[in-house]
Protein backbone atom coordinates (compact mmCIF):
# COMPACT_ATOMS: atom_id res chain seq x y z
CA UNK A 1 0.00 0.00 0.00
CA UNK A 2 2.33 2.59 1.08
CA UNK A 3 4.78 1.98 -2.05
CA UNK A 4 2.33 2.61 -4.28
CA UNK A 5 1.21 5.77 -2.51
CA UNK A 6 4.56 6.73 -2.91
CA UNK A 7 5.02 5.64 -6.84
CA UNK A 8 1.44 7.22 -7.44
CA UNK A 9 -0.60 6.47 -10.27
CA UNK A 10 1.05 6.27 -13.51
CA UNK A 11 -0.51 8.58 -16.85
CA UNK A 12 -2.25 6.07 -18.36
CA UNK A 13 -4.00 5.25 -14.57
CA UNK A 14 -5.08 8.40 -14.07
CA UNK A 15 -6.51 9.02 -17.79
CA UNK A 16 -8.19 5.59 -17.62
CA UNK A 17 -9.80 6.98 -14.04
CA UNK A 18 -11.10 10.46 -15.95
CA UNK A 19 -12.93 8.73 -18.18
CA UNK A 20 -14.84 6.40 -15.51
CA UNK A 21 -15.70 9.37 -13.79
CA UNK A 22 -17.05 11.38 -17.18
CA UNK A 23 -18.83 8.03 -18.21
CA UNK A 24 -20.30 7.62 -14.47
CA UNK A 25 -21.19 11.47 -14.13
CA UNK A 26 -22.43 11.13 -17.75
CA UNK A 27 -25.11 7.74 -16.71
CA UNK A 28 -26.40 9.27 -13.60
CA UNK A 29 -27.86 12.40 -15.51
CA UNK A 30 -29.04 9.70 -18.60
CA UNK A 31 -30.85 7.79 -15.43
CA UNK A 32 -32.21 10.87 -13.71
CA UNK A 33 -33.68 11.86 -17.21
CA UNK A 34 -34.94 8.76 -18.14
CA UNK A 35 -36.77 8.49 -14.72
CA UNK A 36 -37.92 12.37 -14.85
CA UNK A 37 -39.84 11.33 -18.23
CA UNK A 38 -41.06 8.42 -17.22
CA UNK A 39 -42.68 9.71 -14.33
CA UNK A 40 -43.70 12.39 -16.31
CA UNK A 41 -45.62 10.19 -19.23
CA UNK A 42 -47.59 8.01 -16.43
CA UNK A 43 -48.56 10.85 -14.54
CA UNK A 44 -50.38 12.72 -17.90
CA UNK A 45 -51.75 9.36 -18.75
CA UNK A 46 -53.29 8.33 -15.29
CA UNK A 47 -54.75 12.09 -14.82
CA UNK A 48 -56.38 12.17 -18.40
CA UNK A 49 -58.17 8.97 -17.53
CA UNK A 50 -61.92 9.82 -17.31
CA UNK A 51 -62.46 8.73 -13.59
CA UNK A 52 -59.15 10.44 -12.29
CA UNK A 53 -60.80 12.91 -10.68
CA UNK A 54 -63.52 10.81 -8.78
CA UNK A 55 -60.40 8.04 -7.96
CA UNK A 56 -58.43 11.00 -6.46
CA UNK A 57 -61.72 11.47 -4.07
CA UNK A 58 -62.33 8.31 -2.79
CA UNK A 59 -58.84 7.25 -2.63
CA UNK A 60 -56.24 9.69 -1.70
CA UNK A 61 -58.29 12.19 0.22
CA UNK A 62 -55.83 14.04 2.63
CA UNK A 63 -58.63 15.24 4.80
CA UNK A 64 -59.81 11.84 5.85
CA UNK A 65 -56.49 10.31 5.61
CA UNK A 66 -55.58 12.58 8.86
CA UNK A 67 -58.39 11.65 10.18
CA UNK A 68 -58.00 8.06 10.27
CA UNK A 69 -54.13 7.52 10.92
CA UNK A 70 -54.79 7.45 14.69
CA UNK A 71 -56.76 4.75 14.80
CA UNK A 72 -55.09 2.86 12.06
CA UNK A 73 -51.48 3.43 13.38
CA UNK A 74 -53.16 1.91 17.20
CA UNK A 75 -54.38 -0.92 14.80
CA UNK A 76 -50.70 -1.03 13.11
CA UNK A 77 -49.27 -1.66 16.29
CA UNK A 78 -50.97 -4.83 16.73
CA UNK A 79 -50.03 -5.98 13.24
CA UNK A 80 -46.48 -5.47 14.71
CA UNK A 81 -46.86 -6.97 17.72
CA UNK A 82 -48.56 -10.33 15.78
CA UNK A 83 -45.26 -9.80 13.40
CA UNK A 84 -42.84 -10.05 16.54
CA UNK A 85 -44.43 -13.02 18.01
CA UNK A 86 -45.25 -14.91 14.58
CA UNK A 87 -42.03 -14.49 13.39
CA UNK A 88 -40.77 -16.03 16.68
CA UNK A 89 -42.33 -18.60 16.53
CA UNK A 90 -41.96 -19.55 13.25
CA UNK A 91 -38.39 -20.02 13.52
CA UNK A 92 -38.53 -22.22 16.65
CA UNK A 93 -41.18 -24.42 14.79
CA UNK A 94 -39.55 -24.12 11.30
CA UNK A 95 -36.37 -25.39 13.05
CA UNK A 96 -38.01 -28.23 14.35
CA UNK A 97 -39.84 -29.41 11.33
CA UNK A 98 -36.57 -29.63 9.43
CA UNK A 99 -34.65 -30.94 12.30
CA UNK A 100 -37.66 -34.07 12.46
CA UNK A 101 -37.11 -34.07 8.46
CA UNK A 102 -33.82 -34.30 7.88
CA UNK A 103 -33.70 -37.54 11.16
CA UNK A 104 -32.73 -40.80 9.67
CA UNK A 105 -33.80 -44.27 10.87
CA UNK A 106 -37.13 -46.33 11.16
CA UNK A 107 -37.81 -45.26 14.42
CA UNK A 108 -38.49 -41.73 13.48
CA UNK A 109 -40.13 -42.82 10.17
CA UNK A 110 -43.62 -41.50 12.13
CA UNK A 111 -42.02 -38.52 13.30
CA UNK A 112 -41.11 -37.94 9.53
CA UNK A 113 -43.88 -38.67 8.28
CA UNK A 114 -45.53 -36.49 10.17
CA UNK A 115 -43.49 -33.51 9.44
CA UNK A 116 -43.78 -34.30 5.59
CA UNK A 117 -47.45 -33.85 6.08
CA UNK A 118 -47.79 -31.45 7.92
CA UNK A 119 -45.54 -29.50 5.65
CA UNK A 120 -47.28 -30.30 2.51
CA UNK A 121 -50.96 -29.50 4.23
CA UNK A 122 -50.06 -26.32 5.00
CA UNK A 123 -48.31 -24.95 2.25
CA UNK A 124 -51.42 -25.77 0.07
CA UNK A 125 -53.79 -24.32 2.10
CA UNK A 126 -54.51 -20.50 1.38
CA UNK A 127 -53.92 -19.09 4.40
CA UNK A 128 -57.43 -17.18 4.61
CA UNK A 129 -58.39 -20.81 5.20
CA UNK A 130 -56.48 -21.77 7.91
CA UNK A 131 -57.46 -18.16 9.59
CA UNK A 132 -60.70 -19.25 9.48
CA UNK A 133 -59.99 -22.90 10.88
CA UNK A 134 -57.95 -21.89 13.28
CA UNK A 135 -60.06 -18.47 13.93
CA UNK A 136 -63.15 -20.74 14.76
CA UNK A 137 -62.14 -24.19 15.18
CA UNK A 138 -59.58 -23.50 18.53
CA UNK A 139 -62.53 -21.70 20.13
CA UNK A 140 -65.28 -24.53 19.03
CA UNK A 141 -62.85 -27.67 20.67
CA UNK A 142 -62.53 -25.25 24.06
CA UNK A 143 -66.44 -24.75 23.97
CA UNK A 144 -68.20 -22.07 25.44
CA UNK A 145 -67.42 -22.54 28.94
CA UNK A 146 -63.73 -22.17 28.43
CA UNK A 147 -61.96 -19.32 28.32
CA UNK A 148 -61.93 -16.64 25.10
CA UNK A 149 -58.66 -16.47 23.30
CA UNK A 150 -58.29 -13.00 21.69
CA UNK A 151 -58.43 -13.52 18.09
CA UNK A 152 -55.29 -11.64 17.59
CA UNK A 153 -53.64 -14.43 19.47
CA UNK A 154 -55.92 -17.21 16.75
CA UNK A 155 -54.14 -15.30 14.01
CA UNK A 156 -50.65 -15.60 15.29
CA UNK A 157 -50.99 -19.04 15.67
CA UNK A 158 -52.68 -19.52 12.18
CA UNK A 159 -49.78 -17.53 10.76
CA UNK A 160 -47.11 -19.67 12.20
CA UNK A 161 -48.81 -22.65 11.23
CA UNK A 162 -48.68 -21.57 7.57
CA UNK A 163 -45.17 -19.89 7.69
CA UNK A 164 -43.97 -22.88 9.20
CA UNK A 165 -44.45 -24.55 6.49
CA UNK A 166 -42.50 -23.09 3.94
CA UNK A 167 -39.87 -21.75 6.22
CA UNK A 168 -39.08 -25.37 6.95
CA UNK A 169 -38.52 -26.23 3.33
CA UNK A 170 -35.99 -23.42 3.38
CA UNK A 171 -34.24 -24.73 6.48
CA UNK A 172 -34.24 -28.26 5.07
CA UNK A 173 -33.02 -26.99 1.53
CA UNK A 174 -29.99 -25.29 3.88
CA UNK A 175 -29.02 -28.26 5.83
CA UNK A 176 -29.00 -30.20 2.43
CA UNK A 177 -26.56 -27.38 0.95
CA UNK A 178 -23.91 -28.17 3.52
CA UNK A 179 -21.53 -30.03 1.97
CA UNK A 180 -21.24 -33.76 3.72
CA UNK A 181 -18.21 -33.51 4.17
CA UNK A 182 -18.69 -31.16 7.26
CA UNK A 183 -21.05 -33.86 8.25
CA UNK A 184 -18.53 -36.27 8.24
CA UNK A 185 -15.40 -34.42 10.21
CA UNK A 186 -18.16 -33.21 12.62
CA UNK A 187 -19.39 -36.96 13.26
CA UNK A 188 -15.43 -38.25 13.07
CA UNK A 189 -14.56 -36.03 15.88
CA UNK A 190 -17.27 -37.63 18.04
CA UNK A 191 -20.30 -35.21 17.55
CA UNK A 192 -23.85 -36.80 17.71
CA UNK A 193 -26.15 -36.10 15.51
CA UNK A 194 -27.89 -33.45 17.00
CA UNK A 195 -24.33 -32.03 18.50
CA UNK A 196 -23.27 -31.91 14.32
CA UNK A 197 -26.44 -30.50 13.26
CA UNK A 198 -26.32 -27.81 16.43
CA UNK A 199 -22.82 -26.85 15.95
CA UNK A 200 -21.60 -27.51 12.46
CA UNK A 201 -24.50 -27.96 9.97
CA UNK A 202 -27.28 -25.44 10.86
CA UNK A 203 -24.63 -22.65 11.38
CA UNK A 204 -23.12 -23.27 7.68
CA UNK A 205 -26.79 -23.80 6.88
CA UNK A 206 -28.55 -20.48 8.12
CA UNK A 207 -25.93 -18.58 6.76
CA UNK A 208 -26.78 -20.31 3.24
CA UNK A 209 -30.24 -19.13 3.88
CA UNK A 210 -30.48 -16.22 5.07
CA UNK A 211 -31.70 -13.91 1.91
CA UNK A 212 -34.19 -16.22 1.59
CA UNK A 213 -35.82 -16.42 5.44
CA UNK A 214 -35.82 -12.56 5.08
CA UNK A 215 -38.25 -12.46 2.00
CA UNK A 216 -40.43 -15.07 4.13
CA UNK A 217 -40.49 -12.43 6.70
CA UNK A 218 -41.20 -9.72 3.92
CA UNK A 219 -44.13 -11.85 3.14
CA UNK A 220 -45.43 -12.55 6.50
CA UNK A 221 -45.11 -8.22 6.69
CA UNK A 222 -48.16 -7.99 4.81
CA UNK A 223 -50.18 -11.28 5.38
CA UNK A 224 -50.25 -10.12 9.45
CA UNK A 225 -53.24 -7.77 8.05
CA UNK A 226 -55.15 -10.85 7.18
CA UNK A 227 -55.90 -11.73 10.72
CA UNK A 228 -58.58 -8.88 10.59
CA UNK A 229 -60.76 -11.43 9.05
CA UNK A 230 -61.02 -12.49 12.61
CA UNK A 231 -62.28 -9.69 14.25
CA UNK A 232 -59.22 -8.63 15.73
CA UNK A 233 -58.74 -4.36 15.00
CA UNK A 234 -55.83 -4.29 13.47
CA UNK A 235 -54.40 -1.73 10.84
CA UNK A 236 -56.38 -3.41 8.06
CA UNK A 237 -59.66 -3.53 10.62
CA UNK A 238 -59.15 -0.05 11.73
CA UNK A 239 -59.30 0.93 8.17
CA UNK A 240 -62.59 -0.89 6.99
CA UNK A 241 -64.19 1.09 10.19
CA UNK A 242 -62.83 4.54 9.10
CA UNK A 243 -63.87 3.73 5.38
CA UNK A 244 -67.35 3.08 6.47
CA UNK A 245 -68.01 6.22 8.49
CA UNK A 246 -66.36 8.42 5.80
CA UNK A 247 -67.63 6.95 2.64
CA UNK A 248 -64.04 6.96 1.76
CA UNK A 249 -61.54 4.38 0.79
CA UNK A 250 -58.54 6.64 1.66
CA UNK A 251 -58.45 4.42 5.04
CA UNK A 252 -57.26 2.06 3.22
CA UNK A 253 -54.29 3.48 1.71
CA UNK A 254 -53.00 4.74 4.94
CA UNK A 255 -52.63 1.34 6.04
CA UNK A 256 -51.69 0.07 2.96
CA UNK A 257 -48.12 2.54 3.21
CA UNK A 258 -47.64 1.68 6.63
CA UNK A 259 -47.28 -1.52 5.75
CA UNK A 260 -45.04 -0.68 2.81
CA UNK A 261 -43.07 1.83 5.01
CA UNK A 262 -42.37 -1.24 7.78
CA UNK A 263 -41.09 -3.35 4.96
CA UNK A 264 -38.67 -1.26 2.84
CA UNK A 265 -35.95 -1.34 5.42
CA UNK A 266 -36.17 -4.77 5.47
CA UNK A 267 -36.44 -5.37 1.88
CA UNK A 268 -33.57 -3.27 1.44
CA UNK A 269 -31.45 -5.15 3.62
CA UNK A 270 -32.06 -8.15 2.19
CA UNK A 271 -30.68 -7.09 -1.00
CA UNK A 272 -28.07 -5.60 0.55
CA UNK A 273 -27.38 -8.69 2.61
CA UNK A 274 -28.03 -11.07 -0.35
CA UNK A 275 -25.34 -8.92 -3.53
CA UNK A 276 -22.97 -8.96 -0.07
CA UNK A 277 -23.11 -12.63 -0.03
CA UNK A 278 -22.51 -13.16 -3.31
CA UNK A 279 -19.49 -10.77 -3.95
CA UNK A 280 -17.67 -13.35 -0.84
CA UNK A 281 -18.76 -16.24 -3.06
CA UNK A 282 -17.44 -14.69 -5.72
CA UNK A 283 -13.86 -13.51 -4.13
CA UNK A 284 -13.88 -17.46 -3.24
CA UNK A 285 -15.10 -17.10 0.43
CA UNK A 286 -16.60 -19.96 1.53
CA UNK A 287 -19.11 -18.42 3.92
CA UNK B 1 -0.19 -56.40 24.23
CA UNK B 2 -3.21 -55.87 22.31
CA UNK B 3 -2.80 -54.47 19.45
CA UNK B 4 -4.21 -50.49 18.78
CA UNK B 5 -6.43 -51.97 15.94
CA UNK B 6 -7.10 -55.16 14.24
CA UNK B 7 -9.27 -55.87 11.39
CA UNK B 8 -10.29 -59.35 10.32
CA UNK B 9 -11.69 -60.09 6.90
CA UNK B 10 -13.05 -56.71 6.39
CA UNK B 11 -16.13 -57.14 3.39
CA UNK B 12 -17.55 -54.22 2.32
CA UNK B 13 -19.72 -53.29 -1.26
CA UNK B 14 -21.22 -50.29 -2.42
CA UNK B 15 -23.76 -51.57 -4.92
CA UNK B 16 -22.65 -54.48 -7.32
CA UNK B 17 -18.99 -53.18 -6.45
CA UNK B 18 -16.52 -55.09 -3.87
CA UNK B 19 -14.62 -52.59 -2.34
CA UNK B 20 -13.03 -54.74 0.47
CA UNK B 21 -12.25 -58.09 -0.51
CA UNK B 22 -11.19 -59.58 3.44
CA UNK B 23 -8.84 -57.61 4.84
CA UNK B 24 -6.81 -58.65 7.67
CA UNK B 25 -4.54 -56.23 9.35
CA UNK B 26 -2.63 -55.70 12.88
CA UNK B 27 -1.24 -52.22 13.94
CA UNK B 28 0.18 -51.95 17.52
CA UNK B 29 0.37 -48.92 19.63
CA UNK B 30 2.93 -46.60 18.16
CA UNK B 31 3.64 -48.02 15.18
CA UNK B 32 2.93 -46.22 11.47
CA UNK B 33 1.09 -47.85 8.79
CA UNK B 34 1.39 -46.53 5.60
CA UNK B 35 -1.43 -47.81 3.13
CA UNK B 36 -0.48 -47.60 -0.67
CA UNK B 37 -1.98 -48.52 -3.72
CA UNK B 38 -3.94 -47.23 -7.01
CA UNK B 39 -6.90 -44.84 -6.71
CA UNK B 40 -9.93 -47.16 -6.13
CA UNK B 41 -7.91 -49.96 -4.36
CA UNK B 42 -10.27 -49.49 -1.43
CA UNK B 43 -7.69 -47.31 0.98
CA UNK B 44 -10.10 -44.97 1.77
CA UNK B 45 -13.36 -46.78 2.44
CA UNK B 46 -10.61 -49.13 4.58
CA UNK B 47 -10.07 -46.12 6.77
CA UNK B 48 -13.51 -45.17 7.15
CA UNK B 49 -14.39 -48.93 8.32
CA UNK B 50 -11.86 -48.27 10.74
CA UNK B 51 -13.92 -45.23 12.54
CA UNK B 52 -17.50 -46.68 11.34
CA UNK B 53 -18.28 -43.88 9.08
CA UNK B 54 -19.07 -46.99 6.99
CA UNK B 55 -20.13 -49.79 8.59
CA UNK B 56 -19.01 -53.65 6.97
CA UNK B 57 -20.44 -55.92 5.28
CA UNK B 58 -18.73 -58.66 7.19
CA UNK B 59 -15.94 -59.12 9.75
CA UNK B 60 -14.68 -57.19 12.91
CA UNK B 61 -13.23 -54.05 14.00
CA UNK B 62 -10.81 -54.55 17.29
CA UNK B 63 -10.10 -51.43 18.78
CA UNK B 64 -7.82 -51.88 21.89
CA UNK B 65 -9.30 -55.32 22.43
CA UNK B 66 -13.02 -54.55 21.53
CA UNK B 67 -15.10 -55.30 18.48
CA UNK B 68 -16.62 -52.14 17.89
CA UNK B 69 -18.17 -53.27 15.16
CA UNK B 70 -20.74 -54.93 17.12
CA UNK B 71 -23.84 -52.67 16.35
CA UNK B 72 -24.85 -52.51 19.80
CA UNK B 73 -21.27 -50.51 20.51
CA UNK B 74 -21.84 -46.86 20.56
CA UNK B 75 -20.32 -45.56 17.04
CA UNK B 76 -20.08 -41.60 18.47
CA UNK B 77 -18.10 -42.54 21.64
CA UNK B 78 -15.50 -45.17 19.47
CA UNK B 79 -15.16 -42.21 16.89
CA UNK B 80 -14.47 -40.16 19.75
CA UNK B 81 -11.01 -42.21 20.26
CA UNK B 82 -10.22 -41.84 16.66
CA UNK B 83 -8.72 -39.13 14.79
CA UNK B 84 -9.50 -38.35 11.27
CA UNK B 85 -7.87 -35.87 8.74
CA UNK B 86 -9.14 -35.69 5.21
CA UNK B 87 -7.70 -35.07 1.89
CA UNK B 88 -9.95 -31.73 1.68
CA UNK B 89 -9.02 -30.33 5.38
CA UNK B 90 -12.54 -30.22 6.29
CA UNK B 91 -11.99 -27.24 8.75
CA UNK B 92 -15.33 -25.74 9.66
CA UNK B 93 -15.55 -22.69 7.98
CA UNK B 94 -18.11 -20.64 10.39
CA UNK B 95 -15.95 -21.37 13.11
CA UNK B 96 -12.07 -19.67 13.88
CA UNK B 97 -9.08 -22.11 13.59
CA UNK B 98 -9.01 -21.77 17.94
CA UNK B 99 -13.02 -23.40 18.06
CA UNK B 100 -12.33 -25.60 15.15
CA UNK B 101 -9.12 -27.02 17.14
CA UNK B 102 -11.59 -27.02 20.42
CA UNK B 103 -14.89 -28.35 19.33
CA UNK B 104 -14.41 -31.91 20.32
CA UNK B 105 -13.02 -31.34 23.41
CA UNK B 106 -15.70 -28.92 24.67
CA UNK B 107 -18.45 -30.77 23.39
CA UNK B 108 -17.58 -34.60 22.93
CA UNK B 109 -15.43 -34.53 26.38
CA UNK B 110 -16.95 -31.60 28.04
CA UNK B 111 -13.80 -29.78 28.87
CA UNK B 112 -14.34 -26.27 30.07
CA UNK B 113 -13.76 -23.75 27.51
CA UNK B 114 -10.83 -21.96 29.26
CA UNK B 115 -9.24 -25.89 29.83
CA UNK B 116 -9.60 -27.10 25.89
CA UNK B 117 -8.32 -23.62 24.60
CA UNK B 118 -5.39 -23.66 26.48
CA UNK B 119 -4.22 -26.84 25.01
CA UNK B 120 -5.88 -25.52 21.84
CA UNK B 121 -3.57 -22.81 21.94
CA UNK B 122 -0.70 -24.95 23.04
CA UNK B 123 -0.88 -27.30 20.05
CA UNK B 124 -1.32 -24.29 17.47
CA UNK B 125 1.75 -22.49 19.24
CA UNK B 126 3.69 -25.99 18.26
CA UNK B 127 2.60 -25.43 14.49
CA UNK B 128 3.42 -21.45 14.50
CA UNK B 129 -0.47 -21.20 14.06
CA UNK B 130 -1.00 -19.13 17.17
CA UNK B 131 -1.17 -16.22 15.44
CA UNK B 132 -4.47 -17.29 13.45
CA UNK B 133 -6.11 -19.35 16.18
CA UNK B 134 -8.84 -16.41 15.56
CA UNK B 135 -8.69 -15.97 12.39
CA UNK B 136 -11.24 -18.39 10.09
CA UNK B 137 -10.27 -21.10 7.98
CA UNK B 138 -10.46 -19.41 4.44
CA UNK B 139 -8.07 -16.73 5.54
CA UNK B 140 -5.34 -19.75 5.84
CA UNK B 141 -2.84 -21.54 3.20
CA UNK B 142 -3.67 -24.67 2.30
CA UNK B 143 -1.05 -26.02 4.23
CA UNK B 144 -1.88 -24.26 7.26
CA UNK B 145 -5.34 -25.55 6.71
CA UNK B 146 -4.42 -28.89 7.14
CA UNK B 147 -2.22 -28.64 9.96
CA UNK B 148 -4.70 -27.21 11.52
CA UNK B 149 -6.98 -30.52 10.66
CA UNK B 150 -4.04 -32.19 12.45
CA UNK B 151 -4.26 -30.60 15.20
CA UNK B 152 -7.86 -30.79 15.53
CA UNK B 153 -7.55 -34.79 15.29
CA UNK B 154 -5.14 -34.84 17.43
CA UNK B 155 -6.47 -33.00 20.17
CA UNK B 156 -8.17 -34.86 22.04
CA UNK B 157 -5.46 -37.54 22.24
CA UNK B 158 -7.24 -40.39 20.36
CA UNK B 159 -5.44 -43.81 20.59
CA UNK B 160 -5.45 -43.48 16.78
CA UNK B 161 -5.12 -41.33 13.89
CA UNK B 162 -6.26 -41.98 10.33
CA UNK B 163 -4.73 -39.55 7.85
CA UNK B 164 -6.58 -40.03 4.11
CA UNK B 165 -4.09 -38.75 1.38
CA UNK B 166 -3.90 -35.43 3.71
CA UNK B 167 -1.23 -33.86 1.12
CA UNK B 168 -2.88 -34.70 -2.00
CA UNK B 169 -4.75 -31.51 -2.67
CA UNK B 170 -2.31 -29.24 -1.64
CA UNK B 171 0.29 -27.31 -3.67
CA UNK B 172 3.74 -29.39 -3.91
CA UNK B 173 5.69 -26.38 -1.81
CA UNK B 174 2.92 -27.06 0.57
CA UNK B 175 3.07 -30.60 1.15
CA UNK B 176 6.77 -30.68 3.40
CA UNK B 177 5.27 -28.49 6.36
CA UNK B 178 2.23 -31.29 6.40
CA UNK B 179 4.36 -33.79 6.39
CA UNK B 180 6.68 -32.41 8.56
CA UNK B 181 4.05 -32.36 11.08
CA UNK B 182 3.47 -35.82 10.88
CA UNK B 183 6.74 -36.65 11.11
CA UNK B 184 6.92 -34.74 14.55
CA UNK B 185 3.92 -37.12 15.82
CA UNK B 186 5.42 -40.39 14.69
CA UNK B 187 8.46 -39.05 17.26
CA UNK B 188 5.85 -38.74 20.01
CA UNK B 189 4.67 -42.13 19.19
CA UNK B 190 1.14 -41.37 17.71
CA UNK B 191 -0.23 -44.55 16.37
CA UNK B 192 -0.85 -43.80 12.66
CA UNK B 193 -2.45 -45.91 9.80
CA UNK B 194 -2.53 -43.59 6.77
CA UNK B 195 -3.25 -43.94 2.70
CA UNK B 196 -0.81 -41.79 0.78
CA UNK B 197 0.64 -41.49 -2.43
CA UNK B 198 3.53 -39.92 -1.02
CA UNK B 199 5.61 -43.25 -1.93
CA UNK B 200 9.19 -41.32 -0.52
CA UNK B 201 7.62 -40.37 2.68
CA UNK B 202 6.00 -43.96 3.61
CA UNK B 203 9.19 -45.18 2.86
CA UNK B 204 10.70 -42.85 5.25
CA UNK B 205 8.36 -43.14 8.14
CA UNK B 206 6.10 -45.81 7.85
CA UNK B 207 7.37 -49.07 10.02
CA UNK B 208 4.66 -50.86 7.75
CA UNK B 209 3.69 -50.89 4.23
CA UNK B 210 0.02 -52.39 3.34
CA UNK B 211 -0.20 -52.15 -0.54
CA UNK B 212 -3.73 -52.65 -1.15
CA UNK B 213 -4.79 -54.09 -4.75
CA UNK B 214 -8.64 -54.32 -5.67
CA UNK B 215 -9.72 -54.56 -2.29
CA UNK B 216 -7.51 -56.74 -0.79
CA UNK B 217 -3.58 -56.63 0.52
CA UNK B 218 -1.35 -58.04 -2.01
CA UNK B 219 1.68 -57.69 -0.22
CA UNK B 220 3.18 -55.91 3.33
CA UNK B 221 6.30 -55.67 4.75
CA UNK B 222 8.60 -53.16 6.03
CA UNK B 223 9.27 -50.41 4.05
CA UNK B 224 13.11 -51.87 2.78
CA UNK B 225 10.91 -54.85 2.05
CA UNK B 226 7.80 -53.45 -0.33
CA UNK B 227 9.72 -50.78 -1.92
CA UNK B 228 13.52 -52.30 -1.98
CA UNK B 229 12.27 -56.13 -3.28
CA UNK B 230 8.63 -56.56 -3.88
CA UNK B 231 7.13 -60.15 -3.85
CA UNK B 232 4.03 -59.24 -6.13
CA UNK B 233 4.27 -58.96 -9.82
CA UNK B 234 1.33 -55.92 -8.93
CA UNK B 235 3.20 -54.07 -6.73
CA UNK B 236 6.14 -54.23 -8.74
CA UNK B 237 3.91 -53.01 -11.36
CA UNK B 238 2.23 -50.27 -9.02
CA UNK B 239 5.60 -48.89 -7.54
CA UNK B 240 7.46 -48.73 -10.94
CA UNK B 241 5.01 -46.22 -12.16
CA UNK B 242 6.12 -43.87 -9.05
CA UNK B 243 9.70 -44.56 -9.17
CA UNK B 244 10.21 -43.30 -13.05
Amino acid sequence: MSSEEARGPSDVELGRRAFRRRQGFRSVLISIASTLALALVAWITIINTPGWARVQQTFFEPGVALEALPRVWDGFLLNVRVLLFAAAGVLVLSIVIAGIRTLRGPIFFPLRALAAGYTDLFRGMPLIITLYLVGFGIPGLIGAGGPRIPSEVLGTIALILTYSAYVSEVFRAGIEAVHPSQRLAARSLGLSHGASMRLVILPQAVRKITPALMNDFVAMQKDVGLISVLGAVDAVRAAQIETSHAFNFTPYVVAGLLFVLLALPLIRLTDWYSARLRAREQSGAIV
Amino acid sequence: MTAVLRLEGIHKSFGSTEVLRGIDLTVDSHQVVALIGASGSGKSTLLRTINLLETVDDGQVWLAGVDVSDPSVRADAVRARIGVVFQHYNLFPHLSVLDNVTLASRHVFGSPRPTAEARGLELLERIGLADHARSFPDRLSGGQQQRAAIVRAIATNPELLLLDEITSALDPELVTEVLDLVRELKADGTTIVMATHEMAFARDVADRVVFLDRGVIAEQGTPAEVFGNPQQPRTREFLSRFLQ
